[in-house]
């Protein structure tokens, strides 16, 4: 029975762990936590939604051009939004990225109105069957889209030139600058892809909930939690988090007690919390250093 | 002009704006009075002591259940409950000091939004709902001193009025005493700010106290303004409607926030005519601001000051 459930929130997890890769990768470079992450989730699963559902595509083909559609969307907000702003602090800067997600918020109610909407599944079929274990196939497509972006993600910045020219970005912006690294477009590039791996995640998580306007910020309070939870600097420690937390989830579920069910929520704060009180600087974070 | 003809013509100002606004209006403006000090209570603590809360509407809720059971469940007067109130927010402010201690900017961001998550879903659950009334929520009595009920929209814009300026006058000695300083100083060097005999643990905690107990008081102020209360109004949105409050005035100046409060709470009456768009266009007037005031309202007025000398004779220095 446990193993079930430990199953069930791997998935979970992989999805919070592609959310919370979005969002550190945009921390990173930009030091700007993305709070319309969300909105940009929802919005991507959306267009994922009309695609699927209202033009008939099949899932498989469906999915590349709404990760294209998540980074365009990202490069558009850095370009119209946030640097025409670069000179704010950076704590306005997150009243911004709020800012575009309520516009997009707006625009998907204007666009698909306010009635909750369902996704098929990526596969239809019967689920696999491991010994006494259940897995569905969709959750099987969730996490072998997880492993090979995760893995297409890392081998980017490990082994290519931008890649190398997005971690000296994040590591020292001026310096990078002044190696005539074009600071600008790798902030592009960062939203563009932190976007987009927001936008995976929302699309393959829309046939397990009902796809509506603001179920995407619980996931997003959840990869934020997970990214928290990892070390806010560490691209592997968001997804160690993001499988945490989805585990952490999954088996409060599986424990008999109600109170623990309603306050499901909460008590993965309170994990965090507790967690963080313990290592400040999350599980794979930089220790914060002082300066005096 | 000096700075005290200035305060005398705004408090007059206030005292006269009532008249040739409607009822409805008069009840918004009292309602952008809690928020004022809801703006302020979170710029002390973020602007000042360079502590990021995105939970304040936990705050809000503790503020405004208390003052209204400490009314219909112990029988106290409304004088007696609603500071009451406040002060018992503010000890509840210690909560969130304890992760402060240890934790950087965006990991106490995490910690204040799951304390805001966890109030917010305590509330509701049907252990209490006998004395919090559950979703629905309860009623809350109208403020009474002696035998006086303010029951009038005039007469809670006269309260509210009384209670935000006491509250803005004191706020504002705290942020220039020595503790306001101490919390600067512990913002921009911490080492050297202890160095200097600054106990970073007392002021920290200090700081949540102080931006609890207003956030308290706002949230009482509110309840009893609206004559209702329910978990439904604290959610993650009101804390960050707060955080936008303090940005969009100026985070780290108190009549930014004066500014940022009063905008913020009659943006969506401008804005509702659009209907469907409304979102669209209060999310755009976000961005829009930031873009052309980065540092704020209050910091574009200072650019202006600074820019053109005919304001600094008509505002001296230090007005």
């Amino acid at each position: 029975m446990i193993e079930q459930y430990i199953v069930l929130g791997l998935a979970q997890g992989s999805l919070y762990a592609l959310m919370a890769l979005g969002m550190v990768l945009i921390f990173k470079t930009t030091d700007i936590v993305n709070f319309g992450q969300s909105d940009m989730t929802m919005f991507s699963a959306y267009v994922g939604f009309t695609l699927v559902v209202g033009l008939g595509w099949p899932f498989w083909a469906a999915l590349p051009l709404v990760i294209v559609f998540g980074f365009l969307l990202g490069v558009a907000v850095e370009r119209l939004a946030l640097r025409p702003a670069r000179e704010a602090p950076v704590v306005s800067l997150l009243i911004v990225t709020l800012g575009v997600g309520l516009m997009l918020n707006a625009l998907a109610s204007w666009i698909w109105g306010f009635d909750p909407k369902s996704l098929p599944y990526a596969i239809s079929g019967p689920p696999v069957v491991l010994g006494n274990i259940i897995i569905t196939r969709h959750d099987l497509v969730i996490f072998g889209t997880t492993i090979v972006l995760s893995l297409g993600f890392f081998a980017l910045l490990k082994f290519t030139k931008i890649g190398t020219a997005m971690r000296a970005a994040a590591q020292n912006k001026l310096g990078a600058q002044l190696l005539g690294i074009p600071v600008f477009r790798i902030n592009m590039l960062s939203w563009g892809l932190g976007v987009a791996l927001g936008a995976v995640a929302g699309v393959l998580i829309a046939p397990l909930v009902f796809l509506d306007l603001v179920v995407m910020v619980f996931v997003m309070l959840k990869g934020f939690a997970a990214a928290v939870l990892g070390g806010f600097t560490s691209l592997p420690g968001a997804i160690v988090g993001g499988l945490l937390v989805g585990l952490f989830e999954s088996l409060l579920i599986a424990v008999p007690f109600e109170l623990i069910n309603q306050l499901k929520e909460t008590l993965v704060f309170v994990l965090i919390i507790v967690l963080l009180a313990v290592r400040p600087q999350g599980l794979l974070g930089e220790p914060i250093h002082r300066r005096v | 002009m000096p700075r005290q003809i200035w305060l005398a013509l705004i408090a007059l100002a206030l005292v006269v704006l009532p008249f040739g606004l409607k009822g409805y209006t008069i009840y918004i403006v009292s309602l952008a009075g809690a928020n004022i000090l809801a703006a302020v209570g979170l710029n002390l603590l973020m602007g000042y002591a360079g502590q990021v809360s995105i939970g304040q509407a936990a705050f809000l809720a503790i503020g405004g259940y208390t003052s209204a059971l400490l009314m219909t469940k112990l029988g106290l007067a409304f004088w007696l409950a609603f500071p009451l109130a406040g002060v018992l927010t503010g000890l509840t402010g210690l909560i969130l000091f304890i992760p402060a201690l240890r934790l950087g900017t965006i990991y106490l961001a995490i910690a204040t939004l799951g304390f805001g998550a966890a109030v917010q879903q305590l509330i509701p659950l049907p252990y209490w709902s006998a004395i919090l009334g559950g979703h629905q929520g309860i009623k809350v009595p109208r403020p009474q001193i002696g035998s006086f009920v303010f029951d009038t929209d005039l007469e809670l814009y006269y309260l509210t009025l009384a209670i935000v300026g006491v509250l803005l006058v004191l706020s504002w000695n705290v942020a220039r005493s020595y503790v306001g300083r101490a919390f600067i100083a512990l913002r921009d060097k911490p080492a050297a700010a202890e160095a200097l005999g600054i106990n970073p643990t007392r002021y920290k905690a200090y700081a949540f106290l102080v931006s609890a107990f207003l956030t308290g008081i706002a949230g009482a102020l509110q309840a009893h303004l609206v004559g209702h209360i329910s978990p439904g109004e604290f959610g993650l949105g009101k804390s960050i409607e707060i955080f936008a409050m303090v940005i969009l005035g100026g985070i780290g100046s108190l009549p930014g926030s004066v500014l940022g409060a009063v905008f913020l709470t009659f943006l969506p009456h401008w804005l509702s005519e659009a209907k469907l768009l409304y979102t669209f266009f209060y999310g755009a007037a976000l961005v829009l601001v930031i873009i052309f005031m980065p540092y704020g309202v209050w910091g574009f007025f200072l650019r202006l000051y600074y820019r053109f000398p005919m304001m600094q004779k008509l505002f001296p220095k230090g007005a």
